[in-house]
């Protein structure tokens, strides 16, 4: 590997939920979309909201809120898809904003708090407080494990 | 040095020079002598050895050396093909191919060769090696120069053929005389009279009235039948006075055979212009129709075109960004439709003439000559009939057709799966088709060749075709059908009870097809590429297994259906027909709703249920249904509207949705929406 690598930052990219604002690396967006047309799939957990034609193609749409237990995402304006690569699978997840694009320092970064807001744990991979923001890193092989739904 | 960036190259490449070697030595083994064939297995091995060594690969290098050094003696005419040396090279192949695939799966292209490089090396210094127990054939080296060898009429085969039925040798022998002899025609008489007592006397060369005017010079051959050994002929024949040298060659009919027909291609070559009216040998004259097939190796070389290596992947890439652009096409042309702008309305038409155009090149890239696939089965038949002790040609017909890359890579193994069913239960071994009064030699024919939007793949076998009784015997027995139902099944019926799961005629499970899979997995696979299977055969003289697929996979025909908002697509290859019904048709039974269907009744699937489709419930006094099938079942999809029969481009959910329900795909409408396609098997119980 040649590239150089920024020894102690990590970059990543910010996003809204609710009132709180979770990051996940950058290496691992593919592109920050607005809302288009999404497909729903039938007898499919109800946080995926289906599928959307992304550039030809056919990519997996997953409402957060939803899979975080928080309730529906409200769309709006401001309501983006962040599409995420994992291990060659592409999944398109709804945030409520995109908001910035970040170094924070590796060493910032603690295992997640005991208690986090109910929600399920094992989707925090940790926590970075950055100034008077407390960024939430997601584990998001956890949050993103292939859904198989039955007959 | 650095080569990982030629790794890539280097296993294709290393791929195509083994397929090269298997091709060209299998021609080899139909034609020992050419030795134009030796020089093209040679060069593929010396470029490989070069690659192989340079990439770093000691063991492979080291093999391809050995065999190299084979081929250079065989080059050299120091050694001759046998089939024990051909054996012995094949492994060598074989090994090589193995390691290649191991290099190709982030392996270290190590294996043990040691086996093989010492048997290369006892043939290369003329050592003899252990025949292979399964080998019939003789393993003497003619040591008559070829250009010597006696050839034989149709009454001369004849009668050596039947002197072999009656357990009598055939022996070439060359008599030498000293260079001194004086009475020639005299020490020519003294060995004939001793040879007449031993035997009969077929053929000899130069002709008798030549040798008795003492024209030739100090040796003659002649081509003995007897029952002596030879080494008795030879000693009886060295007493002749003024004999310097007697050498006794045993032949067997089959390099006769072989001899005359590589006596007979050399002929062609040289004058098929003037053979064309004198042809009467009906192999003969399909060698003529068809030169690519008798003289493949010449062809391939003047064929090969420039070609470049490109990634699948980037294919596929390429692909999407067209289907981008074929959809943005179908929004220009809607939009210039409501503007009634002639400027506007020209360049729409003249995108979509450009774009039609650059679909069909692209669509035609994906398509590769099913050859890729054939070509393993010439070495598969040989071993095959080898391990099987029977004699079996291959004859393929075809290759060049042309299939989309998904189904190639699908195809490979049911038509491993056929082939081997043909080889093991359809040809006869040569002792029963001799008492059947067929050739000794059966015939497997493989052929591919486009129909309409089908490309059609088949294995003809002329051997001895579908027991129907043994084949209901074993199907009642296993349950399949009833006895009843037995005796009204057609015979063709009865042959497609073979692809029925849980079936094998086999009376014994041989280790070449009886691995514990059927042929109902073949017929699986080849359902699931969209395709079809049939069979045809008739008892005792052969079947027919003909496999109908579908040009490409990536494109199908559906009808469209509309379930309140949302749009469902459903392959035309499940639906029987579409109707409308009355409420009032509908019948209850069990809870389930059904129809009467032409005098069947057939279960209703209200899809708006299972798809859990969003929207106020209507009460409609008309329902739309699809008729679909999944084999003998029937099912009627209720939806809310028919909108039409389209061609759409199939793509998959992704990894992330890997297995939905009743969902098998999805695919891009014209106006950038997502259709899902509907999986009938699953809705079908």
């Amino acid at each position: 590997m040649t590239e150089a690598v920024n020894f102690g930052n990590l970059k990543v990219v910010v996003f809204q939920l609710a009132d709180k604002e979770y990051v996940i690396p950058v290496s691992q967006v593919q592109g920050i979309e607005k809302l288009i047309y999404i497909t729903r799939v039938p007898k499919t957990p109800s946080f995926v909201k289906g599928v959307i034609n992304l550039r030809g193609v056919v990519t997996p749409i997953i409402d957060l809120k939803n899979r975080f237990g928080l309730g529906e995402s409200s769309l709006s304006e401001s309501t983006r898809i962040i599409i995420i690569t994992l291990d060659d699978m592409n999944v398109g997840v709804i945030v409520d904003s995109a908001n910035d694009v970040l170094d924070i320092p590796v060493n910032s970064i603690e295992p997640q708090p005991e208690v986090v807001g109910g929600m399920e744990q094992d989707f925090i991979a940790g926590v970075a407080k950055i100034d008077s923001r407390l960024l939430i890193l997601l584990h998001l092989n956890h949050v993103l494990n292939p859904i198989k739904s039955g007959v | 040095m650095d080569t990982n960036q030629y790794m890539e190259m280097f296993i294709e490449e290393s791929k195509e020079h083994l397929q090269a070697c298997n091709e060209h030595l299998l021609e080899l083994e139909k034609n020992p002598e050419n030795i134009a064939i030796v020089n093209e297995v040679f060069r593929s091995a010396h470029t490989l050895k070069g690659m192989s060594a340079t990439m770093g690969y000691e063991d492979i290098a080291n093999l391809t050396h050995k065999m190299e050094n084979v081929l250079d003696e065989i080059r050299n005419s120091r050694l001759h093909v046998t089939a024990e040396l051909l054996d012995v090279v094949f492994v060598a192949v074989d090994q090589l191919e193995e390691m290649v695939l191991d290099i190709a799966a982030g392996g270290k292209g190590k294996l043990d060769v040691t086996d093989t490089v010492q048997k290369l090396h006892k043939i290369e210094t003329g050592e003899e090696i252990p025949v292979a127990a399964t080998t019939v054939e003789s393993t003497v080296v003619s040591n008559i120069p070829q250009e010597n060898w006696l050839t034989y009429d149709d009454y001369e085969m004849t009668v050596i053929q039947q002197s072999v039925e009656q357990d009598f040798f055939t022996y070439e022998i060359s008599v030498k005389l000293r260079e001194d002899c004086l009475l020639k025609a005299a020490r020519v008489y003294m060995v004939f009279e001793l040879l007449e007592k031993m035997g009969d006397v077929i053929k000899s060369s130069p002709s008798v009235e030549k040798l008795e005017g003492e024209d030739f010079d100090e040796i003659f051959y002649v081509a003995l039948v007897t029952t002596e050994l030879s080494e008795d002929v030879q000693k009886k024949l060295m007493k002749v006075s003024e004999v310097t040298e007697v050498l006794v060659n045993p032949v067997t009919l089959e390099q006769l055979k072989k001899r005359n027909n590589f006596e007979l291609d050399k002929v062609e070559e040289n004058s098929v212009m003037e053979i064309t009216d004198v042809i009467e040998d009906k192999q003969q004259i399909e060698k003529i129709k068809s030169p690519e097939k008798s003289t493949t190796s010449k062809n391939n070389q003047v064929q090969s075109s420039k070609t470049i290596r490109v990634n699948i992947e980037r294919l596929d890439i390429l692909m999407n960004l067209f289907e981008e652009l074929v959809i943005d096409r179908g929004r220009l042309q809607s939009i210039s439709e409501d503007l009634h702008n002639s400027e506007l309305d020209e360049t729409v038409e003249r995108m979509s003439r450009i774009t039609g155009d650059l679909q069909n090149i692209i669509l035609n890239m994906r398509m590769v000559p099913v050859e890729t696939v054939f070509n393993r089965f010439p070495r598969m038949v040989r071993q095959l009939a080898r391990d099987l002790n029977k004699k079996i040609n291959l004859e393929v017909i075809g290759a060049e057709t042309e299939l989309d890359r998904t189904v190639i890579d699908e195809i490979g193994d049911p038509l491993v799966h056929l082939i081997r069913n043909s080889l093991d239960h359809g040809v006869e071994s040569p002792e029963i088709r001799i008492a059947k009064g067929k050739p000794e030699e059966g015939t497997v024919v493989l052929r591919a060749y486009h129909s309409g939007n089908h490309v059609f793949i088949e294995i003809e076998d002329d051997g001895a075709g579908i027991n129907r009784e043994k084949v209901l015997k074993k199907a009642i027995s296993k349950g399949i059908v009833s006895n009843e139902v037995a005796q009204t099944l057609s015979d063709k019926q009865v042959a497609e009870l073979i692809l029925s799961s849980g079936f094998s005629t086999a009376d014994v499970i041989s280790d070449v097809s009886g691995r514990g899979v059927g042929l109902d997995v073949v017929k699986t696979t080849i359902e699931s590429l969209g395709g079809s299977i049939d069979i045809s055969s008739t008892e005792g003289k052969g079947s027919l297994f003909s496999i109908q697929l579908p040009l490409t996979l990536s494109i199908i025909s559906v009808m469209l259906v509309e379930l309140g908002e949302e749009i469902y697509a459903i392959p035309l290859s499940s639906i029987i027909e579409t109707a409308i019904i009355r409420s009032s048709d509908i019948l209850n039974a069990h809870n389930q709703k059904v129809i009467d269907f032409r005098g069947k009744v057939v279960p209703l699937v209200f899809l708006e249920n299972v798809f859990d489709v969003p929207r106020e419930s209507t009460d409609d006094e008309f329902h739309s249904v699809v008729l679909v099938r999944k084999g003998d079942k029937m099912a009627g999809l209720v939806v809310d509207s028919f909108i039409g029969q389209q061609e759409i481009v199939l793509k998959s959910l992704g990894a992330y949705l890997s297995s939905v329900f009743a969902i098998s795909g999805a695919t891009i409408l014209g106006n950038g929406k997502v259709a899902l396609i509907v999986d009938c098997n699953a809705l079908i119980g």
